[in-house]
């Protein structure tokens, strides 16, 4: 039975202990600590995980949130669960030591998973428990004529002082992080943070602080590093933040956000950016990127550039919508009827989000080929430390441009099937692009031959791509990198994957760009691996498949479709399954 | 130096389609703002898919050959990109009436500075003869063999309520007319919509009704809802009704591409803007 915080069926979760107990021997976990603030929604669960990210964050912490709600405004249970290391980690641990709970069904389901945490509860909704602190948030509240949103503050002072977290990191992450009203929360945290006592010292690690990014907000600076200018799209979780985030950052960033009619028109929109030569991109979910097919069709056979973001989410259809899965890497690598080139690149955190995205972008446009940023709600909606100084820069690099001089084609075949770019306004340049078969010059035409010979040159742009990914990183390799046995993974799950690598001695194996897949370089990484096995939140098992299409082994695959991301007790009892076998 | 608009392309238009003559009326617009110092090189044509389209590969000018019931969403994203170009959209009826009505109704709410062209033939003539959503009642189509049982939209009453800010119809047999009533709308700042009764020769050719019902406004106040809204519902597409030619109705609105912000040119801009960001994630 699949463990989930919010499907909880036992008393005892002897997995857990066990990782913990691997973690322990191989002084891993030593540095850490977890946190999970839980409520119902409209509690500002989202806001007061940000603010305890950012607390952990300013003691030195590397920071990793996952938040789970449900599709709706007011009621549930939504939480957020926050772990602070002395390195990078992109998943939550199972097992938390402080347990915030602004209500009493936060205790009922998460209380069990984690018996030896520091309770930290709002008595007014929770029952006296016989351990740990409890504040009134109505006596706060009233005490600071504050409205009932600011509660989540007055928890926060709470589990900071229970932290032993200095009241001047308090103030400082308030200052710079509370959307509203700074100071009026801080007089409501430092009340609950007067009345409580220390209980459980985090050690502060001396370290600066660093920006923390949802995968959503790396994204967008990504594609915004290379260049983006415009970005379209309508609504759909996980993929909003996106878009979110470029509206509120579009003056400083000089970018046109759009939000249109419906996917269809996003696409189409976007298109015609591209067409008039200004670098856009498209963000949604699978339901929208099935409307934005018929538009990603006439890219392929338009050679327009333009950089599409799917966030899965789980499906099919409507499926659940705040949650997460795996299950649409088939549908984006063969999207759109015909045959065209097309890179697909699956970030597993926000640094890899981050820099593919450029990367994303600066093919899409030296190829004139739609290219993919595949993520997932667990990568959108997760908040990461982000070291961008760690990372490869990369800007706008300029794709092959007309000269300016010899008669225009837009269509011109030469060398790896790349026709110099004009756009319209261009002196002296008559640029037409046509979704019919057509010539070089973007008249429409119905020969055989020269349906073939433009058939040729796009696909010419597939050879050409396939080389130029290889001077990428397009395999990101971990853990034990001679081991026998290989966990592989995408996107996200690369996180969970990881620790359980650390704990088990494994390899991990995480192609980023699926799309040319880089089977060779996959293979010279998996040198002396006996043993591969896939991980992957979707059921079919997609990696897996198209593993063995490129002629690989696949020893065993493990699979998760309930919407909640693996986490590493999980992983570890599965991975030891198969490896038993 | 004169552009020659016609490009090399083997026409295919059945002799006697409307669409001849609203390509000569688009050429004649062409060659009016060339005149009067324009340069081609920054008017853009875009259409959707039928036998209108062909209209991209007839004219020797910047085009985006789009698919069908796409041509304003590419449009829009062009002007966006670029404020500067001129973008006149042809669309069919089955482009913007039927597959593209969304698009439609959006252009006129967000007032898009282009310019639309339908051309209204009433009938699919490239898929061979179905009925499309200003086909009359009862029209035999090869889908509709019994004749169809829905009464047709009216496209101007349509764009009245959705506040587009420039409305005309013209005829493909009013020549002047209809160059005039597309001028006006590439000058017009805003949406400009414009329905073009087309005959079409093969499948539906309405000469004879158009010739015995169509007029020309006169005394007719553009900038009068009211007086617009009368006389778009004086024919319903299925009438015998008389049918007025003409500028309908135009209005002053908020256009929607002064909106928004310049893109960054520079590489250290761009990367400061970003370092900004990422402070205060601190």
């Amino acid at each position: 039975m699949p463990l989930s915080y919010s499907c909880v069926t036992s008393q005892e979760y002897p997995h857990i202990d066990q990782c913990l107990k691997y973690q322990k021997e191989r002084g891993m976990a030593v540095n850490e600590v977890s946190v999970l603030i839980g409520g119902k929604a409209g509690d500002g669960i989202s806001n007061a995980g940000g603010i305890i990210a950012q607390l952990l964050n300013h003691l030195g912490y590397y920071v990793y949130l996952y938040i789970d709600y449900p599709s709706l405004i007011r009621g549930g249970h939504t939480f957020a669960v926050i772990r602070g290391a002395d390195r990078q980690v992109s998943v939550h641990q199972d097992r938390v030591d402080f347990l915030v709970a602004l209500d009493q069904r936060t205790v009922d389901l998460h209380r069990p998973v984690s018996p030896s945490c520091t309770l930290i509860v709002n008595e007014d909704l929770v029952k006296p428990v016989q351990e740990g602190t409890g504040i009134s948030l109505r006596a706060i509240l009233t005490a600071e004529q504050a409205p009932a949103i600011m509660g989540n503050s007055a928890m926060i002072g709470a589990f900071a002082k229970a932290a032993g977290i200095p009241w001047e990191t308090v103030q400082e992450v308030f200052h710079a992080h509370m959307p509203k009203a700074p100071d009026e929360n801080l007089r409501v945290a430092r009340r609950a943070y007067d009345e409580v006592g220390t209980v459980r010292p985090i050690a502060p690690l001396a370290r600066p602080a660093r920006p923390l990014l949802t995968g959503n907000e790396a994204i967008s600076l990504g594609l915004a590093k290379a260049g983006m200018s415009a970005y379209v799209s309508y609504p759909m979780t996980p993929s909003s933040g996106i878009l979110h985030f470029l509206a509120e950052q579009a003056r400083r960033l000089g970018i046109t956000v759009i939000h249109p009619e419906n996917e269809i028109a996003v696409m189409l929109m976007a298109l015609g950016f591209s067409y008039a030569g200004r670098r856009v991109a498209v963000g949604t979910s699978g339901g929208g990127f099935c409307l934005m097919t018929e538009g990603l069709s006439l890219a392929g056979m338009a050679e327009l550039p333009i950089v599409l973001v799917v966030s899965q989410r789980t499906g099919p259809s409507t499926g659940l919508p705040t949650y997460t899965g795996q299950a649409d890497l088939r549908f984006v690598l063969h999207a759109g009827h015909g045959e065209f080139p097309r890179f697909v690149v699956a970030p597993a955190d926000a640094s890899q989000a981050y820099y593919w995205s450029a990367v994303a972008m600066n093919l899409a446009w030296k190829y004139q080929v739609p290219a993919f940023i595949l993520a997932d709600k667990t990568l959108s909606e997760g908040q990461y430390s982000l070291e961008p100084e760690h990372l490869p820069d990369v800007g706008v690099e300029e794709p092959l441009l007309w000269n300016g001089t010899e008669p225009y084609a837009r269509y011109r075949v030469q060398e790896e099937g790349i026709s110099p770019l004009a756009y319209p306004g261009d002196k002296g340049a008559i640029v037409k692009v046509n979704s019919y078969a057509h010539d070089e010059s973007g008249t429409t035409t119905e020969d055989g031959q020269q349906v073939k010979r433009m058939a040729d040159k796009r696909m010419n742009k597939w050879v050409a791509l396939s080389f130029a990914v290889m001077d990428y990183p397009e395999v990101y390799v971990s853990g034990k990198t001679d081991a026998p046995v290989a966990l592989l993974c995408w996107g996200s799950v690369r996180g969970v994957c990881e620790e359980v690598a650390m704990v088990l001695g494994l390899r991990v194996v995480q192609p980023v760009v699926l799309r040319p897949f880089p089977a060779e370089l996959i293979t010279g990484l998996c040198d002396g691996v006996t043993r591969m096995i896939t991980v992957e939140e979707n059921g079919d098992g997609q990696l897996a498949a198209l593993a063995r299409e490129h002629g690989f082994e696949v020893y065993g695959d493990i699979l998760k479709y309930d919407g909640r991301p693996f986490t590493p007790g999980e992983l570890l009892v599965k991975v030891e399954e198969v490896m038993a076998r | 130096m004169t552009r020659n608009l016609v490009t090399d392309a083997v026409n295919t238009w059945c002799p006697g389609c409307g669409n001849f003559a609203i390509q000569h009326a688009v050429k004649g617009v062409l060659s009016d703002l060339e005149a009067a110092g324009t340069s081609l090189d920054d008017v853009v044509l875009v259409s959707g898919i039928g036998c209108h389209a062909k209209i991209a590969d007839y004219t020797n000018i910047n085009s985006f050959y789009a698919i069908h019931g796409r041509a304003i969403p590419v449009a829009t994203g062009i002007k966006l990109a670029n404020p500067d170009l001129t973008v006149i959209c042809c669309a069919g009826d089955g482009d913007a009436y039927a597959e593209g009505l969304d698009h439609l109704i959006f252009a006129a709410k967000r007032n898009i500075d282009i310019t639309l062209v339908v051309h209204d033939n009433r009938v699919y003539g490239l898929t061979t003869g179905q009925y499309t959503p200003t086909s009359p009642a009862g029209f035999h189509g090869k889908s509709t063999p019994q004749g169809s049982n829905e009464d047709p939209i009216n496209p101007l009453e349509l764009m009245l309520a959705a506040n587009a800010s420039y409305v005309a119809r013209g005829y493909t047999k009013k020549m002047a007319l209809l160059q005039e009533l597309i001028a006006g709308g590439v000058a017009h700042r805003g949406f400009a919509f414009i329905d073009v009764l087309q005959i079409c020769a093969t499948f539906f050719n309405q000469t004879a009704q158009y010739n015995r019902l169509v007029y020309e406004l006169a005394d007719h106040d553009p900038t009068s809802f009211a007086s617009a809204c009368a006389k778009a519902r004086e024919w319903d597409y299925n009438s015998d009704a008389p049918i007025a030619l003409g500028l309908l109705y135009k209005q002053k609105r908020q256009v929607f591409d002064q909106q928004f912000p310049a893109p960054i040119l520079v590489q250290a801009d761009r990367d400061q803007a970003i370092q900004e960001v990422l402070e205060q994630r601190r």
